[in-house]
């Protein structure tokens, strides 16, 4: 079926089997790998990206539901200039990540998050991130990093 | 030298990681991000039984489905195999291990065992052919239980008729009797058990494995998600018959390992052989739901541990039996996790020479277990901290009073322990006291006793741990004392480029611990260059021909300490350069902040850019000196490093529905010498969340058939951010004697600390309700039954 | 990872999808948020040759005040219901319900019809519907029809709707001030119940339904009827299994999911009547 994505700002369109998922879409046609995939049950969000806007699990959305809608990954998030958005940042910052393999999706969860309430208590970021999994930081810097972000 | 009493000005600072950027902007490459156009997907037919005779596999159907490349049993690869999987660490001479090939032959040992495989265009076909393949099976009866197992009701491996592994025995007195006549004198004693579950280690990426053929002559690049480029080189090497000089094994962005990617996998051996055979590239990326059988799981013990301990408690003789699980095969290093542990079961305390240890390995039908982050040394810390628990509730004292009274005397470090080690340095009394205050230990035994009343609902419990970490793995004497199948040492070369850049070049694989950043400071800190001057290379056998990688906490105290002295070979070299320049004696030079000055003669310097540049052109070098500034080097530590702390948590647990909720969790570490402290209490964080998991959440789950119950994330209770609290860290320094950074390693403090400290504050909190003991993990059912239990179920 | 292959066709509107899924069958499955059918579909536990996508049907999509009642379309997403003020007004329990579905990623694409339709008693609108004593509004072939939700659970991912059918509307009445509670009784925020209860009370009337306590939602008409009858909450609450009909697994036994849902109507309704 042929379907048209704008990932990033960029519109691509292409064939794709019904059965390919959004993160295989965007990982395999669209060559953008920064979106990782951590798990088959939809438990971990590495693979979160912004449909339209909003945080999603993109092991969780057809391809073919993405069809005429916009996406954005982890490597729309910087400017052009390769200026760090203030979420990266506030990671970096904080040292919110190690092997940064659950990053990306902990990072677009974490903009959807301050999107929806800019101002967020340290109760309200954890619960917020609920659907994503990290194995190295034990989070305690994750949640530093994103209400040190909520300040910028 | 030593740098630890030397002014410091980058070791010690929060600086930021180099590694980020690329991490946090989707620019790094995981292996299953590398894009190789043309490469065939592999994917192996997992066995559904535990224990089961293949008598057929029919291939056909997946052969003919369209975009297969190939299919293959077991049987008919068996000619590529030039020697079974390895398993490094024969504990004993006469260790029984079954033959392991990466697909089986005739038997599928466990639920997920491969026993067919294919390789095709796409992952989604290569998934497609692998339901079409018919395997006629004869099913047998799987053995779950370790006390089962040790029976032999049913063996698991026919060829070696018992189901056996391996005993290890450690018996340390004086005197013959020793043992027994402390027992028998003792005024305390305690006996208990202890179950250390099954735990999956659940890095977030999951492994993956490219096989790179590549132009002419038979060379093979082989990426992995591994913690072990190096040894993996060695073992693809025996394994497939490969010359090692044309095989070149890279580890990129490594997704977290935990130990689950120390080790040599089927896969590993499979995409590599599968792409010589067929010329072509050959990936493969696990599912979650896969990794979790095919991948190796860890802790899997029983622990039945006796103290005695004379009128004030203090120690005099311990006791400890173990029955490990093995799994259904040796892995890398299976048999060896559980010793690990077998030097750590006093714990921080004094105790006599009388310790009477043994290990007995046996094979169950599960995927087998290896190491898992602090390998051993959990277990055993876990043990003796709930045991003294036990002790102080037998004597009616404050657990931390008990140790206090146990713990190894400050002044007596170097301290020579009934192991014969010799624990490097340590002040528990420090890190008690530290945890203490920051806690409010007075304060919260004040509530305590206000809060568990007669009928209370909500009960506070306070917990203590206090460990040593053991690491630094290791000296390669004491390696061979144990039957380990390499040594403990790891390389290092610093080479300054002509422009007075850095390139450090090291045998450690990172996965996430930062050590482009901390080799970095060290390398900048020894040089006087600005850390963003320095390359580090490293995970690529091509660039790092030699390394032993990275697991046990090993990397800074041996890897990290490799590159300091190949520091130091350098400023050697350049030193005699400088003298020759600056016509001076070597022995008047002094270097500091990147320049050599002669003393006394404050006009007469020459900085290390100058010398990296003559030592490049080489146009008026010493006599004999061979050109530029590079240096190479081997360090084998002297002794394992001894890293320490006090772990203390409160808990409030909910009688009524058996939830717990942690209260507060602070964690006292001290790791010797900081080299960045922002990267210490990451690691801290991290490893307190894994053991703080152990005891509430995880546990893979299997049925008496055999079948994991717990395969996905959805199952298996890896908590989130919400699940979990905050963490209070603090830090003691006392410096390594043994090493000239003062460093002693951090990676799995957090978990070894961590379990003890949580389950003493659960069983602290019930008390009270007559409960002594709680099954891992303590989840609200297991704890509401703990409770129904003790009261004989009449609440 | 991978879902077996399969056909795929987007809906327009209700009547196309309809019309679609009576062409293809048995076989044939509507795709709504996906929340529940792409996990099933990529460990292979679910097998669908076609999907019908209605995920375009965005008049589906509303919420709106019906009188005594809120009108809520099949396809609203849970984050809609969760952040609807009218909902919070109204029908706060189900708002707040709804924030506790899933995580935030599932709750920007799970649609409260996707979870009714679906029927798993582990789900936590399903039961808090049934509680609020909500009404189904199911299209087919031959046009509407209403399901109170006390008909509409048969069995373990079993309602009564045809296979022809599509749920297009869910319709709960205003709660008028009632006291409320939702309790969720997991170990992680983002798994589903082991036990979960949902409860109002306004007056001497009360609803009680309890997730996960059977094959399907279930009121817990006792517990209600010992408050009408004057019962105390610690005694009503003893009621609170009486119309369960709990299954053990990994969480939990029966016997614990039983004291559970004690424990949490007694904690719901003393929250509801606060």
């Amino acid at each position: 079926m042929e379907i048209s994505v704008t990932v990033n700002g960029v519109t691509h369109t292409g064939d794709v089997e019904p059965r390919t998922l959004l993160v295989q879409y965007i990982r395999e046609h669209v060559g953008l790998t920064g979106t990782n995939i951590g798990c088959d049950t939809s438990s971990c969000g590495a693979c979160s990206v912004h449909l339209n806007g909003e945080a999603v699990k993109s092991c969780t959305v057809l391809a073919v539901q993405a069809d005429g809608q916009q996406i954005t990954t982890i490597e729309g998030l910087a400017a052009d200039d390769g200026t760090l958005h203030p979420m990266q940042q506030a990671f970096m910052e904080n040292h919110g990540l190690q092997c940064g393999y659950c990053t990306p999706g902990m990072v677009m969860a974490a903009t959807s998050l301050l999107k929806e309430n800019p101002n967020p208590s340290e109760h309200d970021v954890r619960i917020g991130l609920e659907g994503n999994l990290c194995r190295c930081t034990g989070y305690h810097n994750i949640v530093q990093s994103v209400l040190a972000a909520a300040t910028k | 030298m030593t740098m630890t009493d030397q002014p410091r000005t980058v070791l010690g600072t929060r600086l930021l990681r180099k590694e980020d950027p690329a991490l946090l902007t989707g620019e790094a490459k995981f292996t299953g991000d590398i894009a190789v156009p043309g490469a065939l997907h592999l994917a192996v037919l997992r066995s559904p039984y535990a224990n089961a005779t293949i008598n057929s596999v029919d291939v056909s159907a997946a052969l003919a489905h369209p975009g297969v490349r190939a299919a293959y049993s077991g049987a008919d690869l068996v000619d590529l195999w030039a020697a079974p999987m390895p398993c490094a660490w024969p504990v004993t001479d006469d260790m029984k291990s079954p033959t392991h090939y990466p697909i089986a032959v005739s038997k599928a040992a466990y639920a997920g065992d491969g026993v067919a495989c294919v390789i095709a265009e796409t992952a989604a076909i290569a998934k497609d052919a692998i339901e079409l393949i018919r395997v006629d099976y004869t099913r047998h009866e799987a053995v779950i239980g370790l006390e089962d197992a040790l029976s032999d009701r049913v063996v698991v491996h026919d060829e070696i008729g018992t189901n056996r592994s391996y005993t290890w025995d450690l018996k340390i007195e004086e005197h013959e009797g020793d043992i027994d006549a402390a027992f028998a004198a003792a005024a305390h004693t305690t006996k208990e058990r202890f179950v250390h579950q099954r735990l999956i280690p659940s890095a977030m990426e999951p492994r993956s494995v490219l096989a790179m053929p590549q132009p002419f002559g038979g060379d093979m690049t082989v990426y992995s998600a591994t913690q072990i480029p190096h040894i993996l080189k060695i073992f693809v090497a025996v394994v497939l018959g490969i010359p090692e000089q044309q095989l070149r094994v890279i580890a990129p962005s490594v997704g977290g390992g935990f130990g689950s990617k120390l080790d040599v996998y089927a896969e590993e051996f499979l995409c590599t052989a599968l792409a010589r055979k067929h010329g072509v590239p050959v990936r493969w990326t696990e599912e979650r739901s896969e990794a979790s059988m095919a991948t190796i799981q860890g802790r899997a013990q029983i622990q039945d541990i006796e103290l005695a301990a004379d009128e004030a408690g203090r120690l005099t003789a311990i006791r400890v039996r173990l029955l490990a699980d093995m799994g259904a095969y040796l892995q890398l290093v299976t048999p060896g996790v559980p010793l690990l542990g077998a030097f750590l079961y006093a714990g921080v305390y004094e105790l006599p020479k009388a310790y009477d240890f043994s290990c007995t390995g046996v094979f169950t039908s599960m995927t087998p277990t290896d190491a898992y982050r602090g390998a051993g040394r959990p277990e055993a810390t876990y043990a003796i901290e709930r045991s003294m628990d036990s002790l102080a509730a037998q004597m009616g004292i404050d657990p931390l009073e008990l140790r206090r009274r146990n713990f190894i005397p400050t002044a007596s470090y170097p301290y020579e322990a009934f192991s014969g080690l010799t624990y490097d340095s340590g002040d528990h009394d420090a890190a008690a006291t530290m945890a203490s205050e920051m806690i409010d230990y007075a304060g919260l035994r004040a509530r305590q006793a206000e809060q568990n009343v007669e009928g209370a609902t909500k009960r506070l419990g306070i917990g203590v741990s206090t460990y040593f970490e053991m690491c630094g793995l290791a000296p390669s004497r004491v390696l061979a004392s144990l039957n380990y199948g390499a040594g403990g040492w790891e390389a290092a070369t610093v080479r300054v480029l002509p422009t007075n850049k850095v390139q450090v070049v090291t045998g450690t694989s990172p996965h996430g611990q930062g050590h482009e950043t901390s080799w970095s400071m060290i390398a900048a800190e020894k040089l006087g260059v600005d850390p963003s001057d320095v390359d580090v290379l490293h995970s690529d056998t091509a660039l790092a021909p030699y390394g032993l990688d990275t697991y046990g906490s090993r990397s800074l105290p041996v890897g990290g300490v490799a590159i300091a002295n190949a520091c130091d070979g350098v400023i050697e070299k350049a030193r005699q350069i400088a003298a020759h320049q600056l016509e001076a004696s070597a022995d008047d030079l002094e270097f500091s902040d990147g320049v050599f000055r002669v003393a006394g003669s404050p006009d007469k310097e020459m900085p290390l850019a100058a010398v990296a540049w003559e030592a490049f052109t080489a146009h008026n070098l010493p006599d004999g000196m061979e050109p530029n500034l590079e240096h190479h080097t081997h360090y084998d530590p002297p002794n394992f490093s001894w890293p320490f702390g006090t772990h203390m948590c409160a808990v409030e647990v909910d009688t009524e529905t058996g939830e717990i909720e942690v209260l507060k969790y602070v964690a006292i570490d001290d790791c010797g010498v900081q080299v960045n402290p922002l990267i210490v209490e990451g690691q801290v964080h991290g490893g307190v969340i894994q053991g703080l998991a152990q005891v509430l959440y995880e546990g893979a789950v299997y049925d008496g058939d055999g079948n994991l119950r717990t395969s996905t994330l959805a199952e298996y209770l890896v908590p989130a951010a919400p699940d979990v609290p905050p963490i209070t860290t603090g830090h003691t320094v006392t410096p390594s004697p043994t090493n000239q950074l003062g460093v002693k390693g951090v990676g799995e403090a957090g978990t070894i600390g961590a379990a003890p400290a949580v389950m003493n504050a659960i069983v602290d909190a019930l008390s009270g309700l007559g409960v002594h003991d709680i099954t891992m993990p303590a989840s609200p059912h297991t704890v509401w039954n703990a409770i129904q239990q003790a009261q004989g179920g009449s609440q | 990872m991978i879902p077996a292959a399969f056909d795929y066709v987007r809906a327009g509107s209700a009547e196309e999808a309809i019309s679609l899924i009576g062409q293809h069958g048995d076989e044939a499955k509507f795709l709504a948020g996906g929340h529940s059918l792409l996990p099933l579909m990529k460990l292979r536990l679910a097998q669908p040759t076609v999907l019908v996508d209605i995920g375009r049907v965005t008049d589906l999509s509303y919420i709106r005040d019906a009188g005594d009642h809120v009108a809520i379309g099949a396809l609203t997403r849970h984050m809609d219901v969760e952040n609807s003020s009218l909902l919070r007004t109204d029908v706060p329990l189900l708002a707040h319900a709804a924030s506790h579905v899933g995580d935030p990623q599932v709750r920007h694409r799970g649609t409260i019809g996707g979870s009714i339709a679906h029927a798993d008693p582990a789900s936590d609108l399903p039961a808090t519907t049934l509680a609020l004593g909500a009404t189904y509004v199911v299209q087919g072939p031959n046009g509407t029809r209403e399901i109170a939700a006390g008909d509409f659970y048969q069995g373990f991912l079993t309602s009564s709707l045809a296979a022809d059918e599509m749920l297009t509307e869910i319709r709960v009445p205003k709660m008028n001030g009632a006291g409320w509670s939702f309790q969720k009784f997991n170990r992680r925020a983002q798994d589903w119940a082991i036990v979960g209860v949902a409860a109002w009370r306004r007056n001497g009337d009360s609803g009680v339904a309890l997730v996960n306590m059977g094959s399907t939602p279930v009121l817990a008409a006792s517990v209600s009827s010992a408050l009408a009858g004057g019962a105390s909450i610690e005694d009503a609450a003893q009621q609170a299994a009486a119309e369960a009909d709990p299954q053990a697994d990994l969480n939990a036994s029966v016997e614990y999911r039983t004291h559970l849902a004690k424990v949490l109507v007694k904690r719901a309704l003393s929250e509801a009547s606060s």
